[in-house]
């Protein structure tokens, strides 16, 4: 990945492994035909789609249409019973535990509501991954709070999160999971119950890495504002050095964001924010106006 | 799920965590500092309730048999029956009782909370195997500790029965001292420290395993710390007769 806004200290990322050279051609995840089902209960039904390295796919849905599922299938926390996931050309369909773990530490994951571990500090949280690879703790300190930074909590440092707003909680859940430096990260309804202002703090930093850190990602979320500020707006560095945000406007179109609709565990709607808007569709009608 | 089928069920999740957490000692990171601090926890920690149990238990014991071992004229033997019934049995289920009860449910409300919140499926995104990180050192403090507890139970039972038979009943210390002393058989001793090791294990992988296994939040909690400390401490009271059984046979024995 490239080192926009992450560069300041000029360091090598910690996961030194490169991705190939023609990775731009390889998506960054792809599902083929995914088929899923506990019991007799369909969660995801013939499902493919890719995404590529810079791309941001949003997935749109009500609750229970297999959002989640398509992020527990790309950490290899459940198996598909047919079709394949792909990541980054490898099919981990049938990986065994230690190959996960391999995979998923090339992966940052921010969840709903932060799932920071309670009992360590902030600092501890987000240098999590690295003290699990033993590295030296000068190099840890630099990295952590070069991500802090990112997420603008570096005064939090040392806070546990029960002193953290659910806000903050999530900046902290994002900075972790950026730690590392993924190539793909997932965001699971990273806005829930946040108010206006924070949530666009979040989408934000999910432009912030799409347009300036070349990270792919899915971002789950039910929320059409999230959607908006997503595909309309992009990140930028201005001569300052500073990360600006502009609205795409009628001047070019953002080909790096894709929505994606489902329904009962199938894909209904593909392309862009103002197709879907454009949708007669009563369903997604429906879906958009919130009743 | 019929309650057959959910004890199979549950039966194949406890061996497979076992596997797995015996598996997960052979790859590194080893997580030591965990383990050392969970000893803590477990072992430090449950050392005044052992100790108190321990006391009061051989105290009682002295306290409702020295009328009779009076009346046989007995009372010489009295250290020997509280050494005996401490080492052999009381000991080891006693303080497994008291472990399972402090620490089991702790485990399990902790791993149970980390379910519900999603942290221990932070750590798997994060690339760290929760079993390896959080079952393995809690199995191995228990299996450690618990022998250790128990040592503690049996001497503070003996220092129990000891007090009150010499402040209630006036026996001689000495003749108390050299009755626990030729009470006390090694292959007593043996028996009563490979059982806590037995307890320890069945004791972490319950509490372990009905944690990770919690669903429906925070009410889920509740109901898998009372799954844990139940089914621990009836597994303990139900492994104990069977392995006392085993120890007879392999000491060739009827003592245990």
């Amino acid at each position: 990945m490239t080192h926009g806004i992450f560069e300041s200290g000029a360091d090598e990322p910690v996961d030194s492994e490169e991705l190939p050279e023609n990775s731009r051609l390889i998506p960054a995840i792809e599902f083929r035909d995914v088929e899923l089902a506990f019991d007799d209960q369909v969660i995801l039904n013939g499902v493919s789609f890719s995404v590529h390295r810079g791309q941001t796919r949003i997935v749109l849905g009500p609750s229970g249409t297999g959002k989640s599922t398509i992020i527990n299938l790309i950490l290899g926390l459940i198996k598909p019973d047919a079709g394949q996931v792909l990541l980054n050309g490898e099919d981990i369909s049938d990986f065994d535990d230690q190959d996960l773990m391999r995979i998923r530490k090339k992966i940052g994951m921010v969840f709903q509501e932060g799932a920071l571990f309670d009992s360590l500090s902030v600092y501890d949280n987000v240098a999590y991954r690295l003290h699990e690879a033993r590295l030296p703790e000068d190099e840890i300190e630099h990295e952590v709070t070069r991500m802090l930074r990112f997420v603008n909590l570096e005064d939090a440092i040392d806070k546990m999160p029960s002193e953290l707003s659910g806000g903050m909680r999530r900046r902290v859940g994002i900075a972790r999971a950026l730690i590392g430096d993924p190539n793909i990260v997932l965001f699971d309804e990273p806005t829930a119950g946040l108010d206006p202002p924070t949530a666009r703090t979040i989408c934000e930093l999910a432009v912030k890495l799409r347009d300036i850190e070349d990270v792919s990602s899915i971002f789950v979320t039910h929320e059409m504002n999230n959607v908006e500020f997503i595909s309309s707006e992009y990140a930028l560095i201005d001569p300052h050095g500073e990360v600006d945000f502009e609205p795409a406007g009628n001047t070019f179109c953002l080909t790096n964001t894709c929505v994606m609709m489902l329904r009962d565990g199938e894909i209904i709607f593909e392309g862009r924010e103002d197709e879907l808007m454009a949708l007669d569709d009563p369903y997604i009608r429906r879906f958009i106006r919130g009743r | 799920m019929n309650l057959f089928t959910q004890f199979i069920y549950d039966l194949q999740a406890i061996t497979l965590l076992f596997w797995r957490a015996v598996k997960g000692l052979r790859k590194r990171p080893r997580y030591l500092a965990e383990m050392i601090m969970q000893m803590d926890q477990i072992g430090v920690g449950s050392f005044a309730i052992i100790t108190l149990t321990g006391f009061f238990t051989g105290g009682v014991i002295i306290l409702q048999s020295y009328a009779t071992l009076e009346y046989y004229g007995a009372q010489s033997n009295a250290g020997q029956g509280v050494a005996t019934a401490l080492i052999r049995e009381l000991g080891p289920v006693l303080a497994a009782l008291m472990v399972a009860g402090r620490v089991g449910s702790a485990i399990s409300a902790e791993l149970g909370s980390m379910v519900v919140s999603q942290q221990i499926d932070a750590m798997r995104a994060l690339g760290t195997s929760p079993v390896r990180k959080l079952v393995t050192p809690r199995l191995i403090a228990l299996i450690i500790t618990l022998p250790l507890l128990t040592i503690m139970a049996d001497l503070f039972g003996i220092i129990g029965g000891g007090v009150v038979a010499r402040s209630l009943h006036g026996l001689d210390m000495n003749i108390y001292i050299s009755s626990v002393r030729s009470g006390a058989k090694l292959a007593d001793l043996v028996g009563g420290l490979i059982k806590p090791l037995a307890f320890g294990l069945i004791i972490g992988l319950i509490s372990c395993h009905r944690g990770l296994s919690t669903k429906g939040g925070t009410v889920g909690v509740g109901i898998s710390t009372t799954q844990a400390v139940v089914t621990s401490s009836i597994s303990v009271i139900i492994a104990d007769f069977f392995l006392s059984k085993l120890l007879q046979s392999l000491f060739g024995t009827t003592l245990f």
